[in-house]
């Protein structure tokens, strides 16, 4: 009797023939591949959350990140914003070489795959830009004073025509030209940039570094291996792989990878730079 | 090597290749997904660039709602991408559920019990 099976009636039972998904199982794996990878990300983010919550208070996103290359301070969320409009527009490229792939155009695939590639490393090269900067931190860094808002921290900040003033976050200033050079003259305590144990966005707050430097970067890996992976695609298409196999799957799963690294940005964005 | 899935049955919804005529359908729905997300973006930033959460140190009583209208907006973004972007909303209705219906399950259930803990632990340690 070994090796014996009954007969599946196609009409009732599913008898192994095709994908009861009916998605091909590449298709399938990607997706299965994202669900767990969007799960970490998902944790990373409530994580960020975790600690909002119990600290209270939180630096704003529009008074850390309000830096522009060549231009400097006082454009509060514009470059960031315009990262997010650059990961969105390769998106849409990449979704346009799916639908290109869908017609054999070879030629338009090849269009719209390459404007994706250079938007992602676009990206990751404003991502770059970004770290820099917040591990630079500002200026003149802050300093620990004897007053009670924002628990005495304060940015030095250079005054138009002259001398320096205390910012303490929130709309809060110290002008008063004696006061200041007061203070400065015998800070407290001093923090200029970021690192991973003390962090002048917010002083009180040495997670705000950890947090920012673990999710942007942990992001940031995905955009490169995402351009690296495009890229690879790219060669395939030009080299004519997938003329032969008469479909453009390939370039179908990874616009999914694609898609979901602008996904996760879209979080980010809102959690570390909006609310 | 045969596949099933492009050999077989000619019927799988997005492997199938199409014609020009249904590629240009797809393309201006593209077109229009992309005008939406972009046009969120910038309210997005503008809303977040000039209403503030604290003016001179006192907190703007209203943030709440212009908190809840972000994540709302994001939420509506992602629902753009995933469904139209990556196909999933032209997916077999089992299989958007099976990637949707465990994963947001999840998470609503992480958020609910680490951010009671975190109110929690944070509120002992304010005192």
């Amino acid at each position: 009797m070994a090796g014996h099976s009954e007969k599946v009636d196609s009409a009732t039972l599913w008898g192994g023939g095709g994908s009861p998904f009916r998605l091909s199982y590449g298709k399938q794996w990607m997706w299965f591949f994202l669900v767990s990878d969007a799960l970490t990300f998902g944790g990373l983010l409530c994580t960020y959350g975790y600690f909002r919550h119990q600290y209270g208070d939180w630096p704003i996103g529009e008074e850390v990140f309000n830096a522009m290359p060549f231009l400097g301070n006082g454009f509060p969320l514009l470059y960031v914003a315009l990262m997010t409009f650059i990961l969105i527009v390769s998106s849409v490229t990449m979704v346009l070489a799916v639908e290109a792939g869908h017609r054999l155009d070879k030629k338009a695939v090849i269009k719209w795959l390459t404007l994706t590639v250079i938007g992602g490393a676009f990206f990751v090269g404003s991502q770059a830009w970004e770290w820099y900067h917040f591990i630079h931190g500002s200026h003149y860094g802050v300093i620990l004073t004897p007053e009670l808002m924002n628990d005495g921290w304060a940015t030095i900040r250079e005054v138009v025509g002259g001398g320096f003033s205390l910012d303490y976050g929130h709309g809060q200033m110290i002008t008063d030209p004696a006061l200041v050079s007061q203070y400065m003259a015998e800070p407290l305590g001093a923090i200029q940039g970021a690192n991973m144990i003390e962090n002048e966005y917010a002083p009180m707050i040495p997670q705000f570094g950890n947090l920012f430097f673990f999710i942007t970067g942990f992001h940031g890996f995905h955009v490169l291996s995402g351009v690296v992976i495009n890229l690879i695609i790219l060669i395939n298409v030009k080299k004519g792989v997938y003329d032969e196999r008469g479909h453009f799957e390939m370039v179908e799963k990874v616009g999914l990878y694609w898609h979901f690294v602008d996904l996760v940005w879209v979080f980010v964005f809102t959690f570390f730079y909006l609310v | 090597m045969l596949r099933d899935d492009l050999d077989l049955d000619k019927e799988y919804a997005l492997s199938a290749n199409h014609d020009e005529e249904h590629g240009k359908v797809l393309r201006k729905k593209i077109w229009k997904v992309t005008i939406i997300l972009t046009a969120i973006t910038i309210v997005e930033v503008i809303t977040g660039g000039s209403i503030k959460q604290f003016y001179e140190g006192v907190p703007n009583d209203s943030w709440w709602i212009i908190k809840w209208g972000f994540i709302f907006l994001t939420l509506v973004k992602a629902g753009y991408i995933v469904l139209s972007f990556m196909h999933l909303g032209d997916e077999r209705k089992n299989f958007r559920y099976m990637v949707l219906g465990p994963y947001i399950l999840f998470i609503v259930y992480l958020i609910f019990h680490l951010f009671t803990e975190a109110t929690y632990w944070g509120e002992i340690i304010h005192q």
